[in-house]
């Protein structure tokens, strides 16, 4: 890959300082409750906590004891608490409950809610209805973005892609425009800005906003971003659903990376403890093979551990003096890299086991005939079987969506059919998860006449409403059509087999789909960087349903310049391993960076869960 | 002084603000006895003698007026009510001193300045004193008794030290100091034995200084903390003065008091000589921070100490580098070489820079612009001569003069000194010139300054906005036109606080309309909800994006409006409703339902119901939510979703009977999960049951043979 790579590619800003300001100011609302406190931190913000502000510099602000919010009462014996959460309601009652628990047994503490991003005011009328908003202080932690890697920014809600996108609920689009006012003023200001998609326009605007509030003097500063590329996810589902195949993906999809870390299992560390590892470009290992098709990591691997080797060998022949040199410089390199070598072998012959055992060669066939659109009554039959035989729940409804996505919705047979198996092979609870699929768009049944009429009459009386005008509502999607097929024709997401493709020399994007497929998404982006503009694609914009838009700033610099050649790419509602290899790609080849930004790094296992309804 | 009263000056209460400020006078109160029906008049003036209005005072007796230090002014009445009147008379707020002021009466108020703003002092009836020291903040403090004091204190004043008021009183031949919680009797240091009875007291304006008279005509002056004499006179006069007022400059060491007595006007200092004036009619002292107004019926004088460098310049024969600059540079216009000599002179003793400065300083304290423009003229003319002399005095002088000269001219009447307008602040002599609605003169005194918009014109302009939406006798469209064409997007504008006012003013036609204006649709949301335009506050709060604010305006509307209506509201409001949906998920789950209800929205309903049967425990209790959820279902013409969830029903009593059957646990499983399990117990009987029962598919049903024969079901993924 590295023959056809650019040599210009801009190197990404440092993203370090987002976390020193998160952490000093951590460290300062700390501070605020002097003395000796406990500290309860929410469940999905301990990783990101971690990232930023170890225990040891807890510990050192004073912070006694370390609990985890969850349903179990508490058991501090701390004068002073304090919480730090994530504004939801739920933990606004669990807070609620430890304060009116002490109340009961008169005990009088201080208790302290840090909300992290934001505070919300329904938050607030929680407190307020629950009779302790006068006995908490609140503080809000604006930790909105956390650098995960070198190019990855995320702001760790995944709540965003549910609340938003199936719920309608517009509350996050605020934090996302002050995440791009944040950035815009530390490595802006952005001099063109891209966009696709309701929830992209409006934090695009409520950004806009926001800048104009400030007045903040931007002038003169050379920026280091130059561009920004504005995207929800719903304007391509079916990158997110594809089967990952890049090492990266696979990694996420079989064992979940984690806020920028992984924990290998004892089959992976052929120990019997497992180990935490942070996935980013500093790993010597990790960094040269994750934007890796999976067939090519494992030839990459053993030659790897075959010049390890040979650089150990070199030791024989040394005298005291080189060994020493050996011993003190380079030996500790060495072994860390023997160290993630043979970590990272262990998780391809992990992924390898499950996937043979799930029959993944079949799995991806039918994927892919289902992308192309070919035998789609065998690729049914292939989804029917895998529900049958209880393979996975997350699987086999990530299948179906697949189905329905790219043939515009289900079949009425097939879609009460495939529905009924389902629920009696997963069982019944299942029918709410199938209701906000619907909702959602992602699992739907073909257009049958009367039903969507009366959609669309709603929708449009809707639209006509003045608001609504300018911001969606949950339904819109109902009568949205996915247009998978004419879009892919149009975009030629289907590249042209002519001969075997070769996935160690990869001519374009599809190779993280093994060649099959390219990410609409990148495809979208590739083409507006292209053409500056929409321009030319109007066809492809009304087939996607999009509100697009696209934007030039006051100061527009030249070309050539290292910011107008970085470009900030953010995914509104999650972003997927493959997408991000492929626009790397993209980038070595057009010769400039994507900076990621995102809400979440997502996947289609968590997609499929987030619109899962759980027994509470 | 254009006022031509024609009473005297002694008939009337007078009340004048420092810093040159107005004048308030309440006639005819001294004639009340003689007809009472005829109404006093409470009459304000500029300083100049121009009337700022007039009304007839209507309340009860007046016992003291005072204005406080942002110009407003109060009157204390006998009952201890402190009416509060901005500059043109026009009711503000009234407070009362409090039960015991109100029973016993006022004998005497006295109304100060300290730090904290303006305070009100009472002597009651009863000899006893009642403090607040900021009326906007009022506490109300009452001092201890004065202990054996049977008649008012001959003379008493406040005093603040150490950020705490004070009062010190005169009984005859003692002095008493009362704080917070003690009196104590004080002796002056360095007081003559012989001295006699006080009579009369005085504070200096910064509180530094005090001035006794007793009646022998001795007149001690010494620290306010009475802890060191400065000097003392003897007036050999025995009648105690009508006032008694010190005459000082800041950082001089030259202090004077100044006492008034019906037709004569002394000065007493540091010496042994005094200055004496006649006085040719009633006057009245006001003590400003660097002199003495002195006001009577045709005129308004200043006295004050002459600053050093203007006596350095204009003393008679002075050769002060000064003095000499100014010579020259008039020997220089007549073109006569003199003006080389004499800038020689100065030039040899090296005191160029010097006399610039001294020209510079001297023009700032003269009042005639004839004057000020001659030693300006000097001082261009000597700083030709110097190399570096660096221009920023010269120009900040000649601005500082020319905004001056504006607001002394008579029709504004704001007669300040330099020094005066320097402590006050170019700010707080713009907020000065909007309370008098001085709106262009302040607007053109912002850009001569060129000060920065936020601060200075849209500051003004707002405030004149707001007195805009006052005048009654235009139409709302007018005024709203008006208003926009003046203010157009001028930054820092809040049109919302613009209507806000017009609001008060009971205008809410106006105030929609200003708000029109306003161009952030976050700030217009409060205001709406106060005039109960909740359905506009909503689309409003919507449009600015802010779920915080969206929220704030459906709980309003919540509480607001009756529940349906409420409903009906959030049913056009797509975002509110599903914000509210949110909500009402994690905290009300039954308004959740209700929601639903009033929509029709039977499909939410059914999945509603199907979510209350998870949380119930009991089997009766779940199958009951199920069986709400079908008959929803069915409303909603989902027959899929119906026929899946009897399914559900009939599987769960099944499974229940299998339960009992069996004693293993087959609840919640799946039915492949169930069928499976039943085989793989050998009970294949009721798996074939099952199997005809749910129509379970051909195909499955065979490999249900063979995986019941390989083993456990494969295991469910997370969930």
């Amino acid at each position: 890959m590295a023959s056809t790579a650019r040599r210009d590619v801009p190197e990404p800003p440092d993203f370090g300082i987002l976390k020193r300001l998160a952490r000093d100011q951590l460290i300062y609302l700390l501070e605020q409750l002097p003395g000796r406190k406990d500290l309860f931190i929410e469940a999905d913000l301990m990783s990101p906590l971690d990232r930023i502000a170890n225990v040891s510099i807890l510990k050192q602000h004073e912070v006694d004891k370390l609990y985890k919010v969850e349903s179990r009462p508490a058991l501090s014996t701390s004068d002073q608490l304090c919480f730090l959460v994530r504004p939801r309601v739920k933990t606004m009652k669990y807070i609620a409950d430890i304060v009116n628990a002490d109340k009961m047994s008169g005990r009088s503490r201080k208790y302290k809610i840090i909300f992290s991003p934001q505070k919300f005011y329904a938050c607030e009328m929680v407190l307020e209805e629950e009779g302790v908003f006068g006995d908490v202080t609140c503080d809000e932690w604006s930790f909105y973005l956390l650098p995960l890697d070198e190019d990855i920014i995320s702001m760790e809600l995944p709540e965003f892609f549910r609340d938003y996108f199936l719920e309608g609920d517009h509350r996050w689009i605020n934090s996302v425009a002050r995440a791009l006012q944040l950035l815009n003023s530390l490595y802006g200001p952005f001099s063109r800005a891209y966009g696709i998609g309701r929830c992209a326009k409006m934090c695009y605007e409520l950004w806009r906003e926001l800048e104009e509030e400030s007045e903040g003097d931007s002038q003169g500063r050379k920026p280091e971003i130059g561009n920004i590329f504005l995207m929800d996810r719903d304007t391509d589902y079916v990158t997110a659903l594809c089967s990952q195949m890049v090492y990266e993906g696979l990694v996420d999809d079989t064992f979940r990376i984690k806020c920028g870390s992984v924990d290998f299992g004892p089959e992976v560390t052929s120990s019997d403890k497992s180990i935490k590892v942070l996935l980013n470009a500093q790993d010597k290992v990790f960094s040269q093979i994750r934007n890796e098709h999976f067939s090519s990591v494992f030839g990459f691997l053993s030659q790897k551990s075959r010049n390890l080797q040979a650089q150990y060998d070199r030791r024989r022949g040394m005298d005291i003096k080189q060994m020493k040199n050996f011993v003190s410089q380079e030996l500790k390199g060495l072994k860390q890299e023997h160290r993630l070598l043979s970590l990272h072998i262990g998780a391809c012959e992990s992924i390898m086991k499950k996937k043979t055992k799930q029959d993944f060669q079949e799995m991806i066939k039918a994927e892919h005939s289902l992308l192309e659109g070919f035998d789609i009554r065998e690729s049914t039959s292939f989804i029917e079987e895998h529900i049958d035989r209880q393979v996975s729940p997350i699987e086999s409804l990530r299948l179906m969506c697949l189905l329905s996505i790219t043939e515009n919705g289900l079949n009425p047979k097939d879609y009460r059919s495939l529905k009924t198996q389902y629920l009696q092979s997963y069982g019944p609870e299942h029918l709410l998860t199938f209701h906000n699929l619907k909702r959602i768009g992602l699992l739907t049944e073909q257009a049958a006449g009367e039903t969507l009429t009366a959609v669309e009459n709603r929708v449009s009386k809707l639209v006509t409403d003045r608001a609504a005008g300018k911001i969606t509502d949950a339904f819109n999607s109902l009568a949205r059509k996915s247009n998978f097929r004419a879009i892919s024709k149009k975009l030629g997401l289907i590249p042209r087999l002519d001969g075997e493709y070769d996935l160690k020399m990869p001519r374009d994007m599809a190779y993280v789909f093994s060649g099959a497929y390219t990410p609409l998404s990148c495809k979208i982006i590739e083409q507006v960087l292209e053409r500056r503009g929409w321009q030319g694609l109007e066809e492809v914009l009304r087939l996607l349903n999009g509100t697009e838009f696209s934007e030039a700033g006051a100061a527009e610099a030249s070309p050539g310049r290292d910011s107008q050649r970085t470009v900030l790419a953010v995914f509104l509602g999650g972003c997927t391993c493959s997408e991000m290899a492929a626009l790397r790609f993209l980038g070595r080849e057009r010769g400039c960076r994507f900076i990621f930004l995102t809400t979440a790094v997502t996947s289609s296992g968590r997609l499929m869960e987030a619109m899962a309804e759980t027994r509470a | 002084m254009e006022w031509g009263l024609r009473e005297e000056l002694r008939d009337c209460l007078v009340a004048a603000a420092p810093y040159g400020g107005p004048i308030a006078l309440l006639r005819n109160c001294a004639r009340r006895e003689k007809s009472p029906g005829a109404r006093p008049l409470l009459d304000t003036f500029s300083a100049s003698g121009l009337l700022l209005a007039s009304i007839p005072w209507k309340s009860g007796q007046v016992v003291q007026l005072g204005w406080t230090a942002s110009e407003d002014l109060l009157c204390i009445q006998e009952d201890g009510t402190v009416l509060i009147y901005n500059l043109f008379c026009e009711f503000k707020r009234h407070f009362s001193m409090g039960n015991e002021v109100l029973q016993n009466h006022v004998l005497e108020a006295k109304v100060f300045h300290t730090e904290y703003g303006t305070g009100v002092a009472i002597l009651t009836g009863a000899h006893r004193f009642s403090l607040a020291t900021n009326i906007d903040d009022l506490k109300l403090r009452r001092m201890p008794e004065v202990p054996g004091l049977q008649k008012p204190p001959s003379c008493w004043a406040v005093l603040s030290q150490d950020r705490v008021t004070i009062v010190l009183l005169a009984v005859g031949q003692d002095l008493y100091l009362l704080d917070n919680t003690s009196c104590s009797v004080v002796t002056p240091p360095g007081m003559s034995p012989s001295a006699g009875a006080y009579l009369q007291m005085a504070v200096s304006f910064n509180y530094r200084c005090l001035a006794l008279f007793t009646d022998t005509g001795y007149i001690w002056m010494g620290l306010a903390t009475l802890k060191e004499k400065l000097c003392e006179f003897n007036s050999s006069i025995r009648s105690p003065p009508k006032q008694m007022v010190w005459c000082m400059r800041p950082r001089s060491r030259q202090r004077a008091v100044v006492m008034a007595w019906d037709r004569q006007l002394m000065v007493v200092g540091n010496s042994t000589e005094c200055i004496q004036f006649v006085l040719d009619e009633d006057s009245y002292l006001v003590p400003e921070l660097d002199g003495v107004r002195i006001l009577s019926r045709t005129s308004h004088e200043f006295l004050h100490e002459i600053p050093e460098a203007s006596q350095e310049i204009f003393k008679i024969a002075s050769m002060a580098p000064g003095a000499l600059l100014l010579e020259a540079q008039k020997e220089y216009e007549k073109e006569s070489q003199k003006a080389d000599e004499y800038l020689r002179e100065i030039k040899d003793q090296k005191l160029l820079p010097e006399a610039v400065s001294q020209c510079i300083e001297a023009a700032g304290y003269e009042h005639e612009p004839e004057t000020q423009k001659s030693l300006l003229r000097a001082a261009s003319f000597g700083k030709c001569f110097i190399d570096k002399f660096p221009p920023e005095s010269f120009v900040r002088m000649c601005q500082d003069l020319r905004v001056l000269n504006a607001i002394r001219d008579y029709q504004i009447g704001i007669p300040l000194t330099f020094t005066q307008y320097k402590r006050l602040t170019i700010e707080v002599l713009l907020d000065r010139l909007v309370l008098r609605r001085l709106y262009p003169l302040a607007i053109r005194i912002c850009e001569y300054l060129r000060l920065s918009e936020i601060q200075g014109v849209s500051r003004i302009l707002a405030h004149w906005a707001c007195y805009k939406v006052q005048q009654k006798d235009k139409s709302d469209e007018e005024v709203a036109y008006a208003i926009n064409q003046k203010l157009g997007d001028t930054p820092g504008i809040s049109y919302s606080e613009i209507a806000a006012r017009a609001y008060d003013c009971g205008r809410p036609e106006l105030a929609i309309k200003l708000l029109e204006y306003e161009p952030r649709s976050g700030e217009q949301v409060p205001l709406l909800l106060k005039m109960k335009r909740s359905k506009l506050a909503l689309s409003k709060a919507i449009e600015s994006g802010d779920t915080d604010l969206v929220y704030t305006v459906v709980l309003h509307l919540k509480n607001e409006l009756n529940r349906g209506t409420f409903f009906m509201t959030l049913q056009n409001q797509p975002v509110a409703l599903s914000l509210y949906r949110q909500f009402c998920k994690h905290q009300e789950r039954e308004t959740l339902k209700d929601l639903y209800n009033q929509d029709d929205n039977h499909q939410e309903l059914g999945n509603f119901h199907v979510h209350s049967s998870y949380s119930e425990k009991r089997i009766e209790g779940r199958v009951g939510a199920l069986q709400n959820a079908v008959d929803e279902y069915y409303k909603a013409k989902n027959e899929f979703a119906a026929k899946a969830t009897e399914d559900q029903i009939k599987l769960l009593r099944l499974q229940r009977h299998l339960q009992e059957d069996f004693d293993k646990p087959y609840l919640d499983l799946s039915l492949h999960d169930t069928v499976s399990t039943l085989i793989l117990d050998g009970h294949h009987k009721k798996a074939e049951q099952l199997y005809r029962d749910f129509k379970i598919p051909d195909k499955r049903w065979v490999r249900e043979g063979s995986s019941g024969c390989t083993g456990v079901p494969a295991s469910r993924g997370a969930q």
